[in-house]
């Protein structure tokens, strides 16, 4: 009997591939098989708040787009409440929170529509600027990709986690900007201007 | 329970985002280390799913996308087994989706041009929940070995990719199931991002013959583990939610 302590290790990663519309977006793949595919529908139509829509592209290291990408967006509702019961308040029925979103497969282009999140409480009584969490997955990319959209028009100066990046010129790669009637949220995955990605 | 962090990702046991062999990997590998952010109520809440978001018979390739009366060709397999965290507690009702090829190797997806056939009797996706005790399982046909354009003559070992959801965005992942025996996974630049043959062999699905079902369906055995969560014993630093 050994009292070296028993964990198990986290199934590793692998990319998701060219082919990830057939799992998760089957449409998008040329076929339907679902009664309804999910994701579709971030807030639902009782959410309150201010609908906003967010596009975007998504550029590789050559400068070029990636159009096989396959994003998902994760954020709480208008009041800063996740639909989830360790998020403390109460979200509108329908309101999900969660969104999947692929690009599109001649421009790279990709966009959902939503509701402006609220502020969410941060760590040890800070509190987080208004942003969506956003996961990154394509062929190429071994392990998922953890972003954060904010927003150019709410105050980010006090954010926790944006003040942790030390290159306060790196903070603006997550900054979405307001472009007629929607934020424009280009991610870069390497090279110049390259998106802050996080360890979370 | 008070909210506390997931256990830190070991990124020694994940492929880097960086694998020289695996082309594309290339130029969609960021330059800069990712920035380290303690957990906060962002990172450890995420989607929830119910039955009412999917079909009883998700989960059944050999019928989800077959006419009446036709089945897919192919060997007949079940996968199955546990989702668990690393502290090796099931994880209850969480969404597991899965795709993969046709038995001959070819995807049902409008960018596939491989000249293996289209199977009209198969799609090549499924999605489940695990039940109380973390189980899960799918039936569907065993995948063909598939040919890429990496090396000139590079072919996947016949997998089965899943997606994960757990309870948290931060356990959020997708993976790769390979078979017991197959002599492609050793040559597979992709598998091969792992840099840990322990962690490789936890992409081997094992075969298992107590689940099979005799003259019927033969049955592949595969866990998933999903990251674990301190407990507080002494403080909790996640005030605030």
């Amino acid at each position: 009997m050994s009292n070296t302590p028993k964990y198990l290790k986290e199934t590793p990663s692998q990319t998701a591939g060219p082919y990830v519309h057939i799992g998760l977006a089957p449409g998008a793949a040329g076929f339907e098989i679902y009664r309804e595919e999910l994701g579709r529908d971030i807030a639902g139509p009782n959410a309150e708040g201010a609908r906003i829509r967010v596009e975007g592209i998504v550029l590789d290291g050559t400068g070029a787009p990636v159009k096989d990408v396959l994003i998902e967006a994760w954020q709480a509702n208008s009041k800063g409440v996740y639909a989830h019961e360790e998020s403390a308040g109460e979200v509108e029925e329908g309101f999900r929170g969660w969104g999947r979103v692929i690009s599109d497969f001649e421009t790279g282009e990709w966009g959902f529509d939503t509701v402006k999140p609220g502020p969410t409480p941060g760590r040890n009584g800070t509190t987080q600027a208004p942003h969506i969490t956003l996961w990154i997955v394509a062929r190429g990319i071994n392990l998922g990709l953890n972003t954060r959209l904010y927003f150019e028009d709410e105050d980010n100066g006090s954010d926790p986690v944006l003040n942790t990046i030390e290159w306060e010129h790196r903070r603006q790669t997550l900054i979405a900007r307001r472009e007629g009637g929607s934020y424009r949220f280009d991610i870069r995955l390497q090279g110049e201007n390259e998106t802050v990605f996080f360890d979370i | 329970m008070t909210p506390a962090e997931f256990y830190q990702r070991d990124r020694r046991w994940h492929p880097p985002a960086l694998a020289r062999d695996y082309k594309t990997s290339l130029t969609r590998s960021p330059q800069y280390a990712a920035i380290s952010l303690e957990n906060t109520v962002s990172e450890i809440t995420g989607p929830r799913f119910g039955h009412g978001d999917i079909d009883p018979l998700d989960n059944d390739l050999l019928s989800n996308f077959a006419q009446p009366g036709e089945s897919p060709i192919g060997e007949r397999i079940i996968v199955h087994g546990r989702v668990l965290d690393e502290n090796a507690r099931p994880v209850p009702n969480t969404l597991v989706e899965i795709w993969q090829a046709n038995a001959s190797g070819r995807y049902r997806h409008k960018k596939d041009t491989y000249l293996g056939a289209i199977d009209p009797n198969f799609g090549g996706c499924g999605r489940t929940l695990t039940d109380a005790e973390g189980y899960y399982y799918f039936r569907t046909v065993k995948p063909g070995a598939y040919p890429w354009r990496n090396w000139v003559n590079d072919w996947r070992p016949a997998h089965i990719h899943l997606s994960l959801f757990g309870s948290a965005f931060a356990q959020r992942l997708i993976t790769q199931l390979y078979f017991e025996g197959d002599p492609l996974i050793a040559t597979c630049p992709i598998v091969n991002t792992i840099p840990d043959a322990q962690a490789i062999d936890r992409l081997t699905a094992k075969l298992d013959m107590n689940a099979t079902i005799p003259l019927d369906t033969i049955a592949y055995r595969f866990d998933i583990v999903l990251r674990g969560r301190r407990s507080t014993l002494f403080e909790n630093r996640l005030e605030g939610n």
